[in-house]
This record gives C-alpha cells, structure tokens and sequence, in this order.
C-alpha cells in the first residue's frame, strides 16, 4: 500500500524510508560556502580573542585591585553565560544601546572574540602559574624587571605548555560558532537549514552536515593528541 | 597427612616467554616456606599463580583437596566465580600495601569480611578489632593509610588477610619497599604468625629472617626449583652453583644468634 | 545616545521567565542525571581494553565529541523522527542531544579516573576475593569519583548553559521566554540582560565550589 505523502512521519514511512543523498550533493558547493564562513568566524574569533586573552590574564594576575576584580568577574560572566544570550545582547540589544547597526557577521566574531578570550585567559593564567617560581627568582636575580621575565622567561615556556589546551579551546569555539545559524550568518548549519527547507530531505542534509563538522573536528582533534603526547614527551602540558 | 596446598608441573608463560617451567610443591599445614631466588627467577610470579591473580598456563593447584578449574580437551579451565571464591581462602601480603587510601585502618580490615564474606556489622566489627590487635595496632584503628608509617601500613594490610581468615597466607616481598628500619616490624609481626602455626609462603630477600623462620627453602632459577631443604641446608651449605652464586651476591646476611631451647 | 533602562517589563513577566527557568533547570538536571548514569558504562567500556566493547563505545565518543551539539539537537528534533517510528516534541529531541552529549564528555572523564587508580588497588581487592564489580564499586570508583567530581561539576556548567540550545527549536526554557517576551515586549535589552544575569546567579556559585574543590585535591594529594 502507498503512503499518501505528507510532512509527519508516519509509522509506514519509517520503515520504508527512502534515503536520498543526491539532492543534497545537488547544493554541496553551498554546504561548502556554509564550511567556509564557519572557518572565517571561528578564525577571525580566535585572531582577536587570543591576544585579548593574554592582556585579560595579565590584568587578573597582576593587576592593582581596582582593575583586577572587575576583570575577574567579567572573565567570569563570559564563561558562565550561554554564548547564545551572548550572541542576541550583541546583535539585538547592542544596537539599539549604541544607535549602530550590526550585521550578523560582525556580531559573531564579536560575541566569540570575547566569548573566547575570557577562556583563553584562564588557559594563559594556569600556563603563566603553572611555571616553577624559581624562574622568577633566577631572572630577578640576574636583574630583571617583572615584564622582561614575563617577556624572556615565563611566557615562552607557559606557551608551549598551553598548546593542546588552546587547541581544544579552538575546537569548542568552532562548535560554538554554529549558533550564528540563529540570526541569519550563513555558516554551515544556517546552510543546512535552508536546504533542508527546500528539498524536504531534512535527514540526508543534516547527516551531511554532521558529518562535514566531524570529518573538520575530528582531524583536529587527532593532530591535538598528536601533539599533547610529543608534547608531553618533552615535557608537561596544563589542562584547561 | 594430606597437604594443605599442592602444587603440581605449575608452567606459566607470558607470550613467548616461559616464567615457570614446572613446579611442584607440597605444603603441610602451619608449614612455612620460603622461596629465594634472583629478581626474574619465577619466584613472585609462582606465587602470585598460587591465588591466581595470574593464570597458570599449565599445571595443577590442589588446595586443601580441591583441584581448582576443570579438564577440557587436555587443557584445564577456570571460572572467574571460582577463582573469586579460592582467593577468599587465599591471603596475599603485597610489596607495595595496596591499602585502600579512601578507608581507616580498622575499614580497610572490616572491608573482606563485609564485602566478600558478606558478614554481619558486628562480626566485621570484631574480627576488625581482632585482627588490627594481632598486629599491634588498634590504637591506630581509625587512622587513614595516608597518616601511617611504611611499616604499619604493611601491617594494616597483613591484618586485612589475615581477617578473611585464610588456610594459607602468601608474602610477596612484603618489606621491600620498606625503608631499613621499618623492616623489623613487619618480620616480627610475621615471624609472630608463624609462630601461632599460620601455613606460610614467602617471597623475600631476607634470608637471616628465612633462616629464623623458614621450615623449608626453595632456591629458584630460571623457572625451576634448583635446590630445597631446611633453611641450614640450603642457606648455609648449598650444594648447586647457582645457589652458592646467589648466595655469594647476598653474603652479608646476618645468621640469627643460636637459640637455646 | 542616551538609552533609558528599564526593567520594569522584565519583572512584570517574572513568572513567565521562572516558568522559563524551571524548564532549563529540568532539561539540565535530566540530562545530567542519564548522561553520568550511561557516561560510566561507555566510560567502562572503553576502559575494559575489549576490543567488541571498546571500538563501539570509542567511535560514539568520537562522534559526539566532534559535532557541535546545537547541530545534535537539529538532527534529532528535524531528522531524527523520519526514520524513528515515533513523534519527537522539542524537549525529548533537546534532553537526547545533550544527554548523548553528556555521557560522551563524561565517559571520558570517568575512563580518565578509572586509570588514575593504581594496578595494585584492584590486585588487593582481587585477593580478599572481590569479583570484578565488587572491586569498581568498593575499592576503584569511590576514590576514582573523587577525583573526577571537579571534572563532572565543570561539565554540569557547561550542561546548563547548553540548555539555552533547546530554545531553538522552541523548548519553552528561560532563552526561549526571553526571545518571545522580548519581541513582544520589544525590551531586547533588558530581557537578554536579564537572562544573562540569572544564568550567572545560578552557575556562578557551582564554579565556586568546582574550585574548592580543585584545590582541596591539590592538597590532597
């Protein structure tokens, strides 16, 4: 018997689901654009957002007060609020505060600018810590002022021992950039929600969707392991 | 007399290499025997297939009369619920304590009782107190192992075997992680064991306390037993290479002062 | 560019957004729940070392580890109930995004404390005659649990402020009543404000005790 068509699923079509991929590979090259604006958001985010990161750290560490607990507490408030309320005070409200209008694309890199930065600041803060007091007392002893040892000595080690945490912080970033779908940046998942609205092949798109952030993730996620155990070999590393 | 444990053609192999190439033993009753040998010989890994924390690859181990595992196609097989049960008759003492850091003393003690022999609050309770006592230190009963000495952390552990009330008790090399002198405790609280008719295996480098308390030694080497007997036979006159090799490497044990009864 | 605050609104919709906030408090508290409950199976089986059990369990860690979980929640709120025989609303499709999320993160983190724990405390266990359950409940987990419980509190953070996710695909929680408040309202300032606000009210302590805790282990150990 044939199912008469129709937008719910029924328990007949359940099981005699016809899969149909080529709809999809039909609007790839739109999936791939889709990709591409994910990569420059999550890009543009982490080129602002690392060095933002640092200077928040620094002011945490060795800030007078009066700069060192508000920069806390927003450090604070960015990693404990949902990036997507984030994400609508940036594009809705922020606008109307400031009388400037903001495209859906310069929000995102803001939002996760920020949003980031204040994880990367946590990152810097444990690898500046993590590094043995004795390399400060050995650069003061040779004359030092507290930049120069920050600058020669600590941070080139804490460096290299943040690197797999920085790595994993971009991976959650670039998951994180998904929600820019919601206000209308046309990034993989916002790409995939118009195809599937269009061809009705809702399974096979965001199956293709998934599967194109796995294969991205995934790669990376390798080359992080790779590098935290030849890492490791050479010395420790600090966890987020 | 039957024998408490028995021990026959024991091999054990991991992958290519052969550990044990047949063994047999015979342990009577409040018996305690010692086994010797250079790092490698087989001596800890014999002992350690006595309870089966590894798998014999061949051979048979018969305690107290009972053959443990079963005869299929020509090889024997054994069933992890029947070995769980075997090691409960089984005491083992480790190198390293193994005390379980997230309970007291007098729990760590309790644990067996409660856990396995699946006793009564009060029972655990008494055999806890019974068994801390034997070994000196129910003033220490609700001392977690972190805020114990090396010496009396091994003793805790002695006691946590000893309160499963075990036919037979195995040492693997209970005072070799012990700094020098913490290592006096735990052989008096063994020797006192042993003394009380406790049937007794031992892995150890201390051959003055073998000689004090062995009644049988084993010199092994290479897999196999090379030479057996009372410790003055074996300690003091070997008739094997190997063992006057071994024994030249440890020449500096100390006999214990001729006892006068 | 004077902007006049005001969150009179906001509080004359103050049981609508404790409606709100209850539903993110049961998605989160569901998914929590399940996901540490199954993340230590999965956990346990990628620890077991067999391979019938490991390449199973790892390739689904994987696979939710690397996907961005808003995408999760859309395939199984819009994909998801083509090829399953039943309907799916928008909290069931929410709570079995962030659910499987959770026990892939989680699986981890209790694989991680499992091989935290020496050898020689399952061996003791092992000779007073302990089956391998009766060793992972006794002796292996209560020490493992208190090592992870940092990890697990940072987790339950990050769970809670993905239940904000749910809200696109109209599960009524405290995102979702802002949204819609807001547009009514036409108050997206305040409201979003507000919204964020109480995400760090209620998230904010737990961080706190997260780092107690990550202390007080430092001493510890």
């Amino acid at each position: 018997m044939q199912c008469p068509p129709t937008l719910f699923p029924t328990k007949a079509r359940a099981m005699g689901y016809e899969w149909d991929f080529a709809i999809v590979f039909r609007d790839f090259d739109l999936l791939i654009l889709g990709l591409i604006n994910t990569l420059k958001v999550t890009g543009l985010a982490l080129l602002f957002g690392v060095p933002l990161g640092l200077i928040l750290a620094l002011l945490r560490l060795y800030g007078a007060w009066p700069i060192r607990i508000p920069v806390g507490l927003v450090i604070e408030f960015l990693r404990t609020t949902p990036p997507i309320a984030q994400l609508f005070w940036f594009f809705f409200a922020l606008p109307i505060l400031i009388g400037v209008e903001i495209d859906p694309f310069r929000a995102a890199v803001l939002t996760f600018s920020l949003q980031s930065s204040a994880f990367f600041a946590e990152v810097f803060r444990a690898g500046i810590q993590s590094i043995d007091s004795g390399q400060w007392e050995a650069s003061k002893a040779i004359g030092m002022n507290r930049n120069e040892t920050l600058r020669r000595v600590i941070l080139p080690q804490a460096v290299k021992r943040m690197i797999p945490a920085f790595l994993e912080r971009a991976i959650e970033l670039m998951k994180t950039t998904t929600l820019v779908s919601t206000i209308s940046y046309a990034d993989l998942l916002y790409q995939a929600n118009n195809i599937a609205q269009t061809t009705f092949r809702t399974i096979e798109v965001y199956t293709v969707a998934a599967t194109m952030y796995f294969i991205v993730m995934f790669a990376c996620s390798i080359a992080v392991r790779r590098l935290e155990k030849r890492l490791a070999r050479s010395g420790e590393t600090v966890v987020n | 007399m039957t024998a408490v444990l028995r021990i026959e053609e024991l091999h054990k192999s991991f992958g290519e290499l052969e550990v044990l190439k047949g063994i047999d033993l015979s342990v009577q009753k409040g018996e305690v025997i010692v086994l010797i040998g250079a790092s490698g010989s087989g001596k800890s890994t014999m002992l350690r297939c006595l309870n089966f924390m590894e798998i014999p690859s061949g051979g048979r181990v018969v305690l107290d009369g009972d053959v443990i595992g079963h005869e299929r196609n020509g090889q024997r097989v054994y069933n992890e619920r029947e070995l769980t049960k075997l090691r409960a008759r089984v005491g083992m003492v480790f190198q390293h304590f193994n005390l379980f850091p997230h309970m007291t003393a007098i729990e760590n003690v309790m644990e067996g009782p409660r856990t396995v022999l699946k006793l009564g609050a009060d029972e655990c309770r008494r055999r806890g107190e019974k068994y801390l006592g034997k070994v000196g230190l129910d003033w220490k009963a609700d001392a977690f192992p972190a805020q114990l000495s090396g010496g009396q952390q091994q003793r805790v552990a002695i006691a946590r075997a000893l309160a499963m009330e075990p036919e037979i008790m195995l040492f693997d090399e209970a005072t070799s992680a012990l700094d020098p002198e913490l290592v006096g405790e735990v052989l008096e609280t063994m020797k006192a064991l042993a003394e009380e008719g406790m049937t007794m295996i031992i892995v150890t480098h201390e051959l003055g306390f073998a000689y004090a308390v062995a009644d049988k030694v084993l010199f092994l080497s290479q897999g196999r037993i090379l030479e057996q007997g009372t410790p003055a036979d074996v300690l003091t006159h070997p008739k094997e290479e190997g063992t006057k090799n071994f024994l030249r490497g440890h020449g500096t044990f100390r006999l214990p002062e001729p006892q006068i009864d | 560019m004077e902007y006049a605050w005001d969150f009179s609104q906001v509080f004359a919709n103050r049981a609508l957004l404790w409606q709100g906030l209850q539903n993110t408090l049961i998605l989160g508290f569901t998914c929590l729940v399940l996901g540490l409950f199954f993340g230590l199976f999965v956990g346990a089986a990628r620890f077991s070392g067999k391979g019938w059990l490991y390449y199973p369990a790892t390739a689904f860690v994987e696979v939710f580890r690397n996907t961005p979980v808003l995408v999760q929640i859309i395939w199984f709120f819009f994909a998801f109930p083509i090829i399953a025989p039943f309907r799916i609303d928008a909290f069931t499709a929410a709570a079995l995004g962030l659910t499987l999320n959770t026990v892939a993160f989680s699986s981890e983190i209790y694989r991680a404390g499992l091989q935290s724990i020496a050898k020689g405390q399952w061996e003791a266990g092992k000779a007073l005659g302990m089956s391998y359950w009766e060793q992972m409940r006794r002796i292996v987990l209560p020490q493992a649990i208190r090592r992870m419980l940092p990890a697990f509190m940072n987790r339950a953070v990050e769970l809670f402020k993905m239940t904000s996710l749910a809200s696109v695909i109209a599960y009524g929680e405290l995102m979702h009543k802002a949204k819609v408040v807001s547009t009514i309202a036409f108050n997206p300032i305040e409201m979003y404000t507000a919204v964020a606000l109480i995400f760090f009210a209620v998230l904010f302590p737990m961080t706190i005790v997260v780092r107690r805790f990550e202390k007080r282990n430092d001493v510890g150990s």
